[in-house]
């Protein structure tokens, strides 16, 4: 069932994808092949490798019980809210919640994953910023002056 | 003669103690990258390209570091396989089948000695391999016009296709999902907007280190939860590094035959290090006069994938260099990083940057020297780090690929664009859908597309125009080829199960 899902899901968006692709502008004066060919090739094939999965599917896989989604959604969003907060909130309150997180998520030991998360969060910005010199913030901007 | 005095060049340029340095240290990390299960050369350059590339390296630098990082990641594969019955990454996969066994009859250390011995003679052969071979290519690739390219990158998706996955329409559409992202951004021709949906971060296109760390560093975020440490497993330990040396004088045959084999492998476009270790093995069994050591710990089951998978790290330097053709998903990256620096592979590369290729041919040389001291007589530290915890090692991970990315463009989107790929990821692996086909789609995507453009413009839109040569008509054969004899093939090679290297 997966793969008739996944089969069907690639021709639909190779179809879309073609559609798109017939709304690209084209300059005045094109080569014979024109910036829409490719794309349009591209879609076709996935039409067929499409058509090919849907219609021949493999076995179906052992996809992850309702907490285990849960466990990776929550896991996604973890690293969602650490990739908006990075440039805000500077590096280490970001990076020391998200890692001890993940930790957690990994091994539910609340210190341990307190102590990793730290760990990181510190290790890592002096690793980052001193030894590799890349421009990282370690607080808010507005906290430094 | 040239050769040499050219190879000479490219020491002059290894040996500045710059260089020796970060040769010594790409070295180091990449054992210890290639011995950390769920860690393998693919994604551990992937994560530290864009951390060489905000440190300011010069090209053949960054190139000396990460090379060197990748032979490392190949020679500590093994150690995990050996000591943890986990392949370290998917090429030592094949390691684990004799390595455990014989360390669990307390042969650890014999068994960790003979399969570096055995890393060193693949590696150091096969570096041998590509000083021959990669200029002879080169010579031949002058005669590649727009048509011969294009069949080239055909051929390139499809025996990655057809070898690297285990149903060729999930490989297409792989490579179709690549393809399509590489277009999006401005058209190299007429520099007009393509499929950018009116988005501005998206009109430089989609960077392919956004990609490739996603698909390949977040994914593995997401099977760890999934799969809840399950890769904890109980070592084996080890006391005294001796060295057997009746052992190796006994598999040394079998290591020059699996570098060969290795080598084959390694060059053909999509094969890669893991069907490198596989083919080495399995021909090694087939000959062996006597079988019932093979799986319960025989020597020679040892030293075979070791040296099949490092000769194929090295062989598959020789497409990539030479023709900017990736032969697996590890030179897919390193390709990458070229593209990174602003160096076109290819022909020209080898007329025009001299001290690039050579450069890096040396501190191949010389990284297999200290990867060789690294991993036989001090093999004991690379052991302690295997006993980093799954809970510090993988927010570890996941951390340093958020800055390595935040660091190349200092944008929001490009990070969540990368979870975004990190969930692709996930998906597709859960579905069996290879995801080296995409890397090398968003990588080659402009130039396929470019080579058919010009192709097009040359023969004044003629189609038969690509059959006009017989570079190109064998190309296109060896493509359908390679495509579709493994659906015959696979009854017999049944390739393990694993994530692509």
């Amino acid at each position: 069932m997966s793969d008739r899902l996944f089969g069907t899901l690639t021709i639909v968006v190779a179809l879309a994808y073609i559609a798109s692709a017939t709304q690209i502008k084209m300059a005045f004066f094109s080569d014979p092949l024109g910036p829409r060919w490719f794309p349009y090739i591209i879609g076709g094939v996935a039409v067929l490798a499409g058509l090919s999965v849907a219609l021949r599917p493999d076995e179906e896989p052992e996809w992850p019980n309702l907490l285990v989604t849960a466990k990776i959604f929550f896991a996604g969003a973890v690293l969602v809210a650490y990739a908006l907060t990075l440039k805000p909130l500077g590096f280490l309150i970001p990076t020391a919640l998200a890692a001890g997180i993940l930790s957690f998520q990994i091994e539910p030991r609340r210190l341990q994953a307190v102590l990793t998360g730290l760990g990181l969060s510190i290790g890592l910005f002096l690793i980052f910023k001193y030894a590799l010199g890349l421009g990282l913030f370690a607080v808010p901007k507005g906290w430094i002056s | 003669m040239e050769t040499i005095s050219l190879l000479g060049q490219g020491f002059s340029v290894a040996l500045t103690p710059e260089n020796l340095m970060l040769a010594v240290a790409g070295c180091i990390l990449g054992t210890i990258i290639g011995a950390l299960p769920g860690l393998g050369p693919s994604n551990g350059v992937a994560i530290l390209i864009p951390l060489a590339f905000s440190f300011g390296l010069d090209a053949t630098a960054a190139l000396v570091l990460m090379t060197s990082v990748y032979y490392g990641a190949m020679y500590g594969g093994r150690i995990s396989s050996i000591l943890l019955n986990i392949p370290g990454d998917e090429p030592a996969l094949m390691t684990t089948l004799d390595g455990y066994p014989m360390a669990k009859a307390g042969r650890a250390s014999d068994a960790l000695v003979l399969s570096g011995v055995a890393s060193f003679v693949g590696a150091l052969l096969a570096t041998f391999g590509l000083i021959l071979m990669a200029p002879l290519l080169a010579r031949i690739a002058y005669l590649f016009g727009p048509a011969e390219y294009f069949a080239l990158y055909l051929l390139a998706f499809a025996t990655l296709g057809g070898l690297g996955g285990n149903n060729q329409g999930k490989a297409v559409i792989a490579a179709c999902i690549g393809l399509s992202i590489s277009m999006i951004g401005l058209d190299n021709s007429s520099g007009m907007e393509r499929l950018t949906f009116g988005e501005l971060h998206l009109i430089d296109g989609v960077d392919f280190l956004v990609a490739i760390v996603g698909l390949f560093a977040v994914t593995e975020v997401f099977v760890f939860i999934e799969s809840g440490g399950k890769h904890s497993a109980i070592g084996v330990k080890i006391d005294k590094i001796t060295i057997p040396v009746r052992d190796i004088i006994r598999t040394f045959g079998t290591m020059l035959r699996s570098t060969v084999i290795g080598f084959v492998a390694g060059v053909l476009p999509g094969a890669g290090a893991s069907l490198g270790s596989f083919m080495a093995y399995s021909a090694e069994k087939a000959i062996a006069k006597d079988k019932s050591g093979f799986g319960k710990g025989d020597v020679r089951g040892v030293a075979a994938p070791e040296a099949g998978n490092n000769a194929a790290a090295g062989g598959a330097l020789v497409p990539m260099l030479t023709l900017g053709v990736p032969g697996s998903g590890t030179t897919a990256v390193l390709l990458a990083l070229l593209m990174t620096l602003n160096i076109t592979p290819g022909p020209m590369l080898f007329e025009e940057r001299p001290e690039v290729v050579w450069g890096l041919i040396a501190a191949l040389l010389i990284s297999n020297v200290v990867l060789l001291i690294l991993n036989v007589p001090l093999v004991k530290i690379f052991v302690k780090i295997l006993m980093v915890p799954p809970w510090v090692l993988l927010p570890g991970v996941t951390m340093v690929s958020f800055v390595g990315i935040y660091s190349l463009s200092g944008s929001w989107f490009d990070l969540l664009l990368m979870i975004a790929f990190g969930a692709l990821g996930f998906f597709l692996r859960k579905l069996d859908v290879p995801t080296v086909p995409i890397i090398l789609g968003i990588l080659l995507g402009n130039h396929m597309e470019d080579a058919l453009r010009r192709a097009m413009v040359i023969s004044g839109g003629e189609w038969q125009y690509l059959f006009s040569s017989n570079i190109a008509i064998g190309l296109w054969v060896a493509a359908i080829i390679g495509f579709v004899a493994p659906m015959f093939l696979r009854k017999f090679l049944k390739k393990p199960d694993a994530v692509p290297d």
